[in-house]
């Protein structure tokens, strides 16, 4: 009797013990396999006129997606040159004087922000900027990216000013030093690589956004010579491309696939290097 | 210096930050405005019917948005069904029994899926996963159980089961690290405490972390909720687009995300564009609830923590 119990309970211990395992091949199986499939499917594609050839049609060979990476580039650098001085200023009034009512709304608000669907974003940027200019254009794919942006830069700037231990900020203004100028030098400063890093990891999500550039850059055959028009992106050729009904554009959706994830780990890349620099330095 | 007499470039400096903070909180209502502003006609039109009526036909101007939230909330609790279980037993594994050389690893590929772009994953999931999932679970189990009505009907490919288990993939990572972070506040002498008394590390884990992270769990369940509700490319490129409310989850569906994605640029009129918003709209206004629900959990629960009371 005695036995049997414990037998049951080593039995039940060995089979849940298996099943954690189980979980965590099974959790990490699919990265294993889409990276396979990724460098297997677009190998093919995989040479250098990718990076520097325009799209071409369906059935000629070759052509790239150039204008997709430039694009690609444009609408980021512009949703970041807008996001990041709203994002971090927002986040050192936060950290710094953030108390009271104002502030908690703020905070709601980013809070909120953070978990709007991006597709929402799209919509904002088509009924903000696209109905009134009548066309589709970079400015309204940089305002939707810039709404995801910013939420995710707020909050990793305002925690990491938080890691800021209390008495350096004390020790700079027993200098004499004035409160802006301590806080901007010395508190802002201690936390930048922290900062970075956030704004680099938002950097890589908005990099690989796709729902909200359908209808704000829409997309574009051939290189942009200006903002107020439709242009293209890796991720918006990456979509076309798979939901096609063509073979070799199913291949350059692998081959963009693969520069986009390349894209992306280079900046998550980045920034880990950003954290793991700090550690170094106590 | 007080901060009340602080001089003129300090009260100048802090302006400016909270100029900036005005300016976030100015977007967020601004966000909030357009939607309302846009989808006002379609609303007004159809009234409550708008999320009650199950006829989409952008033709006849009747617009009822009942097959998008079905699909939604479809693929969402396949999607939940799948990923809970898989996240929380692997948070266990790396939290209790993965030798210590393991856990940074398996920790960092959770992370890097994460941060794969939505559309890699519809790309993949087109391509791989649906013949996967059609060949070898679909089609055998139409052909035994196809007499269920969850399980009826032709086997495409694309559907609401593929839609949902991609879904999964996706929101394990985020499901897996709240996880961690819950089981990581058990105190180790509890733990240690079950096991001086003879129990097996299961019953270790079925007592002292099963009760203590149930409810973070629960929060961490209801933030991947928020996040598969609002996915759009993954869902857009496997769900197959059919704006029709059938049981059987082999067959094709739509979700309010991808309609909006699908059929934005193709609205005429503003009715029509009108309709769209107002999906987007309601899209809102689930996701705010779902997050505000998530975080009240999670805070109750570090507060919980931090007082020391398990």
């Amino acid at each position: 009797m005695i036995a049997s119990i414990a037998l049951r309970r080593r039995l039940a211990d060995r089979t849940m013990k298996t099943l954690f395992v189980l979980a965590a091949i099974l959790v990490v199986l699919p990265l294993f396999m889409i990276f396979a499939d990724l460098l297997w499917k677009g190998a093919k594609e995989l040479k250098w006129s990718l990076l520097t050839d325009l799209p071409r049609p369906v059935g000629e060979p070759g052509g790239g997606i150039a204008n997709g990476i430039l694009g690609t580039l444009t609408i980021s650098g512009l949703a970041m040159a807008v996001g990041i001085p709203v994002a971090v200023m927002t986040g050192i009034y936060l950290a710094e004087y953030g108390r009271g009512r104002f502030a908690s709304i703020v905070r709601f608000c980013v809070d909120t922000l953070a978990g709007v669907p991006s597709i929402i974003m799209g919509i904002f940027g088509y009924v903000l900027i696209v109905l009134p200019m009548k066309r589709f254009s970079a400015y309204a794919g940089a305002a939707a990216l810039a709404m995801i942006f910013i939420p995710i830069v707020v909050r990793t700037t305002e925690e990491m000013l938080k890691t800021v231990p209390q008495p350096v900020r004390e020790a700079a203004l027993a200098l004499g030093i004035e409160r802006w100028k301590a806080t901007l030098h010395i508190t802002v400063r201690t936390a930048w690589s922290g900062i970075v890093t956030g704004i680099l990891l938002a950097m890589a999500r908005i990099v690989g956004e796709t729902a909200p550039l359908l209808f704000t850059a829409l997309g574009n055959q051939f290189w942009q010579s200006r903002l107020d028009g439709p242009i293209a992106a890796v991720p918006l050729q990456v979509f076309t491309y798979a939901i096609s009904p063509y073979e070799d554009w199913h291949d350059k959706a692998w081959a963009g696939a693969v520069v986009l994830i390349l894209i992306v780990l280079c900046i998550s890349l980045t920034a880990r290097f950003f954290t793991r620099e700090k550690k170094w330095k106590p | 210096m007080s901060a009340s007499r602080g001089n003129v470039k300090d009260i100048l400096f802090e302006r400016a930050t909270a100029l900036f903070a005005g300016c976030v909180l100015g977007l967020t209502l601004l966000l909030l405005g357009l939607l309302v502003h846009e989808s006002l006609p379609a609303l007004k039109k159809f009234g409550f019917s708008f999320l009650t009526g199950t006829t989409w036909d952008p033709v006849a101007e009747t617009f009822g948005a009942l097959p998008f939230i079905y699909g939604t909330l479809v693929t969402s609790t396949i999607a939940l069904l799948i990923a809970v279980p898989l996240s929380v037993g692997a948070a266990v594994f790396i939290n209790e029994f993965a030798p210590p050389w393991l856990k940074g690893p398996v920790a960092f590929l959770a992370e890097l899926l994460a941060a794969i772009p939505s559309v890699i994953y519809g790309l993949w999931g087109i391509f791989v996963l649906v013949p996967l999932l059609r060949d070898h679970l679909m089609k055998p189990v139409a052909k035994f159980l196809g007499w269920i009505p969850l399980f009826k009907g032709p086997v495409y490919g694309p559907s609401m089961l593929a839609a949902g288990v991609l879904l999964a993939i996706m929101i394990v990572p985020f499901i897996l690290s709240v996880s961690r972070e819950v089981m990581a506040t058990v105190p180790q002498r509890q733990k240690e405490a079950v096991l001086s008394l003879g129990g097996t590390q299961w019953e270790m884990i079925r007592i002292v972390v099963g009760q203590h992270c149930i409810p973070g769990i629960f929060g961490a369940t209801i933030l991947g909720l928020g996040r598969a509700i609002g996915e759009t490319m993954a869902v857009t490129m496997l769900i197959g687009n059919r704006p029709d409310i059938l049981f059987s989850i082999f067959q094709p569906g739509y979700s309010m995300a991808a309609v909006i994605a699908n059929e934005f640029t193709e609205a005429t009129g503003d009715l029509y564009l009108s309709a769209l918003v107002a999906i987007g709209l309601v899209l809102f206004l689930i996701t705010f609830v779902i997050n505000l629900a998530a975080r009240w959990i999670l805070k109750r629960l570090v507060a919980r923590a931090s007082r020391g009371i398990a």
